[in-house]
């Protein structure tokens, strides 16, 4: 038999087998559906998956935009309208998130809060009624209720809004600063300095004399006073109005400033008009301020942005570090898994608080990292525990199957083997992992930051749970500080936990409804 | 017997894991900025214990002194600052008492509520009652324990009055722990700690025992002339009872960690809070016992959960592979 050179046959002894055969099988006219697509049209049918997906998205793209949109900054904090209540214009007079507040009033506070009106509406000294006050835009009293008893005294309670109840204040200025104050009212047709009020006289009490808002006659309790200093009661007030305090020179002419020393003098400003001119808007916070005055919408925003941003970076490193980890524990198995497993072992041995508060000694109390870097540490230092176990066991599954010695009897190395080959069966696994550990993360830095033992604290940074904790001082009385953080953690919470268990539906229908 | 040497092994293997995080933890706390001395009321004394404690040796040997003082006399050390020249051990056992109390009272309401409301939602399976469960059961779930906390403080102890915002004092309760008053004050702690639990039972209850309802041997229990009720309960709710009782024996350990948040909240001067106190006031010896402590915990419920499955269940037994 002649031998036949392999590798050099000559074309033409090759010929067709089939050319014109017919074959019986029809070509799938549909595209192959892959397991992305598959597990993809899987979630789309569990419909509670979907609206947190869709809640994940809307607080993303709000922790993005916000601070972009929002006209305060982050370290933006007027001490004056600190805890504020949220404020949307709109809503006015309803009591939901229109910078109200209930208060019970007394008679004497009635005063107070309805002389910011009457004061207001006294612009030029010359006088104004009650009710000309009731009518000023800026008058606190949104709402007044009939009267009620309580342990024998009588009380109304009063929608009063937060930002209008400031009211006056005595501020010190420059006459330079002055003058550009009065430049600025002129031009704009919006009255900030008010008629000074006489703070010496027998008619404002000493403990009142720096509350601007006192510009009436009142008693050393606080009650106002006709001409004659005479208490008046609450109808004589409101049909008569609250009769003026101010400062006059020799003549009977209105002042409106008092000198204070050589170079500063002190002039009573509508604190509202006043924040207008330094700021150039009105103060609305939609959701209020907190205790130092920062505007809780930007800071929501960032802790928010922090949180996240802290959760995606540990969940991509846990997920990088526990799937190598756990594919060469696996897939070499013998010693390697034995040795392996005891580093876990010790290392998940270790209580997570204690991890964190050693790195944040160590690391960032001695400044040697930023907070946020210490804590990712602690986080990257036990979290990819628990992908690691995932894939291990993914592993221990599919290096025994068929496909892999194949594989390796085509002289496949073993890299090859673990990433191309086993490493897909995990993927569904590691995705639905890498999903659940961000609420995860999110829950223990803001359990962490409430504790103090991470310091978010600062003006330019600050996270969930440093807002949580810094409104947990106020919350019999301002609960509006502690109620925001509180609600995007929670649905954050609520949301990634339905997304994460719709993905591993999708991802492994066989373990539909099994948790964990 | 297999079970024995299998329990020797995992009490080894823990003890040594014991010891390499000790190690661990004891070398970098003592690595911090060393301790300055007190010399507060009794600064011979303290000087004296300083020495013995070999402060101003190297770690190891510092280490070593530790160890010695463990074996020997149970002695986990002297607290600076928290408790001026106290026993570390007497320090976290005076915390004791209120952590687990609490934890205790929050056991006792969430574990029978959260098995039968399980149990509930298991057999109305797929009807609205199982619905309306899964559904409340999911958000309550998910929301951490802290914003129970906030919302109990705020409408039961603030705006209704009803019960103490903080928990009282012990000379407010009447010099004990167990007094009614006491008792009342630990109801919203409890209550914050509880929602969580009840959930996270509820819905473990109900995945377990849907499917042990599903399963084939309940089958054969109604064929061979069982009552649906007689089969639920001998057949279905033990087979559930299997990974439901370990991670209720893990809880009933957790009772002595307690939750360092709740008791930052409601003021409550347990474990967790002394903690936290060692943490910023930087009290060492405090410091490297409580992380023990709280080790030791974590370490012996992931032990008693591995174990209670082998005992419960003979297929898990033996380290089977």
């Amino acid at each position: 038999m002649k031998k036949i050179d392999i590798n050099s046959i000559p074309k033409e002894k090759f010929e067709f087998a089939q050319l014109d055969a017919h074959l019986h099988d029809v070509k799938f006219e549909t595209k192959p559906v892959g397991y992305m697509l598959d597990a993809w049209r899987r979630f789309r049918k569990n419909k509670a998956s979907v609206i947190a997906a869709v809640i994940i998205i809307l607080i993303v793209v709000f922790a993005v935009v916000t601070p972009f949109v929002s006209k305060y900054h982050i370290n933006d904090a007027d001490g004056v309208y600190a805890k504020m209540r949220p404020k949307i214009e709109a809503f006015y007079g309803t009591g939901f998130l229109d910078g109200t507040n209930t208060r019970p009033l007394n008679d004497k506070y009635i005063a107070y809060l309805g002389g910011i009106g009457q004061g207001i509406a006294d612009k030029d000294g010359s006088g104004a009624t009650w009710a000309q006050g009731l009518e000023e835009k800026y008058q606190p009293i949104a709402k007044l209720s009939d009267p009620y008893k309580k342990q024998g005294k009588e009380y109304r309670d009063a929608l009063v809004d937060t930002y209008y109840s400031v009211g006056f204040k005595y501020i010190s200025v420059t006459r330079d600063e002055y003058a550009k104050i009065q430049a600025w009212q002129e031009e704009n047709g919006i009255q900030v300095i008010y008629p000074m009020v006489d703070t010496r006289s027998e008619w404002c009490d000493a403990s009142y004399a720096n509350d601007a808002n006192y510009w009436y006659r009142h008693s050393a309790n606080s009650t106002p006073l006709d001409e004659n200093g005479k208490k008046m009661t609450l109808e004589k007030f409101t049909t008569t109005g609250l009769v003026d305090n101010y400062l006059r020179d020799a003549d009977g002419n209105i002042l409106y400033f008092a000198a204070k020393d050589k170079s500063m003098i002190s002039v009573r400003v509508l604190y509202y008009n006043y924040y207008i001119y330094q700021n150039g808007y009105e103060p609305i916070h939609t959701l209020g301020t907190d205790a130092q005055g920062y505007d809780i919408l930007v800071r929501l925003a960032h802790g928010t942005r922090l949180s996240l941003i802290l959760a995606l970076c540990v969940s991509i490193i846990n997920l990088t570090l526990g799937a190598m980890y756990g594919a060469i524990e696996g897939y070499y198995g013998g010693w390697v898994d034995m040795l392996g497993e005891r580093v876990t072992d010790v290392l998940s041995g270790i209580p997570f608080i204690v991890v964190a508060t050693l790195f944040q000694l160590h690391l960032v109390n001695t400044g040697k990292v930023s907070t946020l870097v210490g804590l990712l540490f602690a986080f990257v230092l036990t979290g990819w525990i628990g992908t690691a176990y995932r894939v291990r066991t993914q592993f221990y599954r599919f290096k025994n199957q068929e496909y892999v010695l194949a594989a390796r009897t085509l002289g496949a190395h073993d890299g090859r083997i673990m990433f191309k080959h086993i490493f897909p069966n995990a993927l569904g696994t590691i995705i639905t992992t890498s999903v659940l550990v961000i609420p995860g993360v999110i829950l223990d830095e803001s359990v962490l930051s409430y504790l103090g033992v991470v310091n978010f604290n600062g003006q330019f940074i600050t996270s969930l749970g440093t807002m949580l904790s810094n409104g947990q001082g106020y919350l019999s009385t301002d609960p509006h500080i502690i109620l925001f953080p509180a609600l995007i953690i929670s649905l954050l919470m609520i949301s990634f936990n339905l997304f994460g268990n719709g993905l591993r539906d999708a991802f492994n229908p066989s373990l539909r409804g099994a948790d964990e | 017997m297999y079970m024995f040497k299998y329990i020797m092994k995992r009490v080894g293997l823990m003890i040594l894991t014991f010891f390499i995080i000790m190690t661990i933890c004891f070398t970098l706390i003592k690595l911090l900025q060393p301790e300055a001395p007190m010399m507060g009321s009794q600064a011979q004394l303290e000087a004296a214990r300083r020495e013995a404690l070999g402060y101003n040796k190297p770690i190891m040997e510092q280490f070593g002194i530790y160890l010695r003082n463990i074996f020997t006399n149970w002695d986990w050390g002297t607290s600076w600052k928290i408790d001026y020249m106290a026993n570390v051990g007497d320090v976290i056992t005076r915390r004791l008492p209120p952590t687990v109390l609490i934890n205790v009272y929050s056991l006792v309401l969430s574990i029978p509520l959260g098995i039968l409301l399980g149990i509930f939602a298991a057999l109305k399976k797929n009807r609205w009652q199982d619905h309306l469960i899964s559904t409340l059961v999911m958000i309550f779930v998910s929301v951490p324990s802290y914003v129970y906390a906030f919302i109990v403080q705020y409408y039961l102890g603030f705006r209704l009055g009803w019960f103490p915002v903080i928990l009282s004092s012990l000379y407010d309760a009447g010099g004990s722990w167990t007094s009614a008053a006491m008792f009342k004050s630990m109801m919203l702690p409890m209550f914050a700690l509880s929602f969580g639990t009840i959930a996270g039972l509820a819905r473990f209850t109900r995945a377990e025992l849907t499917e042990a309802l599903t399963s084939e041997y309940m089958l054969l229990a109604r064929t061979k002339g069982l009552t649906k009720g007689q089969a639920t309960v001998r057949h279905a709710l033990r087979n559930a009872m299997v990974p439901i009782l370990p991670s209720i024996l893990s809880m009933i350990i957790g009772v002595f960690g307690g939750s360092m948040i709740i008791e930052t909240i409601f003021a409550v001067n347990g474990i967790g809070k002394l903690y936290i106190t060692s943490i910023g006031m930087l009290d060492y010896d405090v410091f490297v016992s409580t992380s023990m402590f709280y080790t030791i915990i974590s370490l012996a419920s992931t032990i008693i959960v591995d174990i209670s499955y082998g005992f419960l269940d003979p297929r898990i037994r033996m380290g089977a592979k």
